[in-house]
């Protein structure tokens, strides 16, 4: 059977965010944490993949206590399992001490049952780059395999999978060994509404919850603030632009101006403006 | 790590279809100001499968040195296969900074060398700039979801490497004939070492209009109020014959596919024509069509953000706004088409 492992993280909701115009840095308690939207869809790709082979959908994330409330919704979709680690010494983290830390939780999660597929979101909403997923596949030693926009087969007695993964122009399909990692475009799925009995097991259920301590062979100098190579040495807003001409008058006025700021560039629009 | 050790610039060129990427190019010239300001040299490292006579346009556009590892099992892009060659290279030359652009592939590419090295990786870069006597690359993206910028710092890991949007950076104008030193390189590989395998390449025909190779783009925001209210954007792109771009909430709110997404986390475009409408103007998205030639905002809220990004702005509900603009622009263009004897 099956075992899938889904990544998640709990963001601040970073479209409705206020920032502290002083200080330059999140006023997080403006926003509301949630479920990575991202993330959404990875785990609703496992519940999909399982629900086609069978097996059994984790999903692992990393994060302060409140961030249970994050794996909860996950159970919600449809997960079977949540795992979290949880301490102050992985805070701070950037995306390569993430990675580090995430993968020795996978080992331990391996350790339980062994993993045939990690399946994370394309990025996070908060830090916007899309480096875990393929950090974790490194450490752990598998294929990564990103920008993924469909799972057409998944083959673990013959131990491969097919995916469609996105390019500029088009996509590729792909194949790979068995297990690797997916990291996963938004638009693989739609997320349903929770069933109502996923609900009902979602309020009741308790993650596993690991300290560094619980995980093994940990170098703790890879964890955190220490182990993260990347520091933010600054946040600062953008100079403001000078701002153009705000046209007058009524809208038809307004519209009048504007058709002959078109019309000096009508070489753009030939043979257009019919009906 | 002794970072003396390491120097010189690199660029990742990016191949495909027979052609280098254009980001590619960009980053090149973005690359020879930092190698300049650094006083070391400019390297492009190309890897693929018959893709050697690539190296003369990576001299012309500012590269000192191209590395080449030019063998079959090159011909698809495979992460595992790619990640190989270039770890080889970062071994044997060490190299201070490398450059990526921020495309599926060197998005990939780069996460995963990052990891192996490993070192310190900024993602969806849009300033570059480098401290003359340290080396250290200043790195800058909007941050947190787009609402600020920061600058990226890797101080005690080398080679320091980011990935760059496409369309931010300037190519330089490419000089005939300049030229540099080809190093060939090669590595030892077994299609059996590779754990993946590219079946097929399908390319999409059926985008009407590629939004970021589009003349005028058309782009709403979650002013428009309803995936209804979003037609008003489509029936303006279709009266001017351009293509249709969207801010980040509306493809989150699904009035719009992912692929006509403007901004930080969607497509940069520079087309000669932006319209925002209903566009608030986030950081995110400004840095995704700053630098078009001409950009003209029509938002209800006078305070909004555009207005400031905006070559012309008009202050107004949309929907009364658009509806005229398509009328008397069609107008315009049955009189135009009169005045110059066509047919009408």
């Amino acid at each position: 059977m099956l075992h899938i492992v889904a990544c998640i993280k709990q963001v601040p909701d970073t479209k409705i965010i206020k920032m502290n115009p002083k200080t330059n840095t999140m006023d997080r308690a403006s926003a509301p944490a949630i479920l990575n939207p991202y993330d959404e869809h990875a785990v609703e790709e496992a519940v999909r993949i399982r629900e086609r082979y069978g097996g059994t959908v984790s999903v692992l994330t990393m994060g302060p206590p409140p961030a249970v409330k994050a794996i909860k919704k996950c159970i919600a979709i449809g997960a079977d399992e949540g795992y979290m680690i949880s301490d102050r010494k992985f805070a701070g983290a950037d995306t390569l001490a993430t990675s580090y830390a995430l993968t020795k939780a996978l080992e331990k999660i391996s350790q339980i049952k062994p993993v045939d597929l990690v399946i994370c979101g394309k990025m996070t909403i908060d830090g916007d780059t899309g480096q875990v997923g393929p950090g974790i596949a490194r450490r752990l030693d598998i294929p990564p395999l990103t920008s993924v926009k469909k799972v057409e087969e998944v083959n673990k007695q013959d131990g491969y999978v097919i995916v469609h993964r996105k390019i500029e122009d088009g996509h590729e399909v792909i194949q790979s060994s068995l297990p690797c990692l997916l990291s996963v475009e938004k638009e693989i799925n739609e997320v349903p509404y929770a069933s109502f009995p996923n609900m009902l097991k979602a309020t009741r259920y308790d993650p596993h919850i690991w300290s560094v301590d619980d995980l093994e062979d940990v170098d703790i100098k890879q964890l955190g603030l220490k182990g993260s190579p990347t520091i933010v040495a600054k946040v600062w807003a953008p100079p403001k632009p000078e701002g153009g001409k705000v046209l007058e008058g009524n809208p038809a006025e307004k519209v009048e101006q504007l058709i002959s700021v078109l019309l000096e560039r009508k070489e753009l629009f030939e043979g257009r403006g019919r009906a | 790590m002794n970072l003396e050790e390491y120097s010189g610039v690199w660029v990742f060129i990016e191949e495909k279809n027979g052609e280098i990427a254009p980001v590619s190019l960009e980053l090149l010239g973005a690359g020879r100001r930092l190698a300049d300001k650094r006083d070391c040299k400019l390297s492009g490292i190309l890897i693929g499968n018959n893709i050697s006579h690539h190296a003369a346009t990576v001299f012309e556009y500012g590269a000192d040195t191209i590395y080449v590892y030019d063998q079959p099992i090159f011909n698809d892009y495979r992460t595992e296969s790619y990640m190989k060659a270039l770890l080889h290279c970062c071994e044997k030359y060490k190299p201070e900074i490398i450059l990526y652009g921020a495309t599926s592939t060197g998005k990939d590419l780069a996460s995963a060398v990052a990891t192996d090295l490993p070192t310190g990786l900024t993602a969806d870069t849009t300033e570059l700039d480098v401290e003359e006597d340290t080396g250290l690359l200043l790195a800058s993206r909007p941050a947190f979801g787009g609402n600020i910028m920061a600058t990226i710092l890797c101080k005690k890991y080398r080679p320091q490497m980011a990935t760059v949007r496409p369309k931010v950076m300037k190519a330089l104008p490419p000089e005939i004939g300049r030229t540099g030193t080809l190093i060939r390189e090669q590595i030892l590989l077994n299609e059996s070492d590779i754990r993946t395998k590219v079946l097929e390449i399908v390319t999409d025909t059926t985008k009407k209009v590629r939004i970021d190779e589009a003349d005028i783009i058309v782009a709403g925001g979650k002013g428009l109020g309803s995936a209804e209210g979003f037609q008003l954007v489509h029936l303006l792109a279709e009266t001017l014959g351009g293509a249709v771009g969207a801010s980040r909430d509306v493809v989150e709110a699904g009035w719009i596919e992912h692929h006509h997404q403007v901004g930080q986390t969607g497509v940069t475009v520079t087309p000669k024509i932006y319209f925002a409408i209903g566009v608030s103007g986030a950081i995110q998205h400004l840095v995704g069509m700053r630098n078009s030639s001409l950009i003209i905002a029509i938002n209800k809220d006078p305070e909004a953000a555009i207005f400031e990004a905006c070559h012309y702005g008009i202050v107004g509900d949309a929907f009364e706004i658009v509806p005229l603009l398509v009328e008397q622009f069609k107008k315009s263009m049955a009189g135009e088409e009169v005045k110059h004897g066509g047919k009408v």
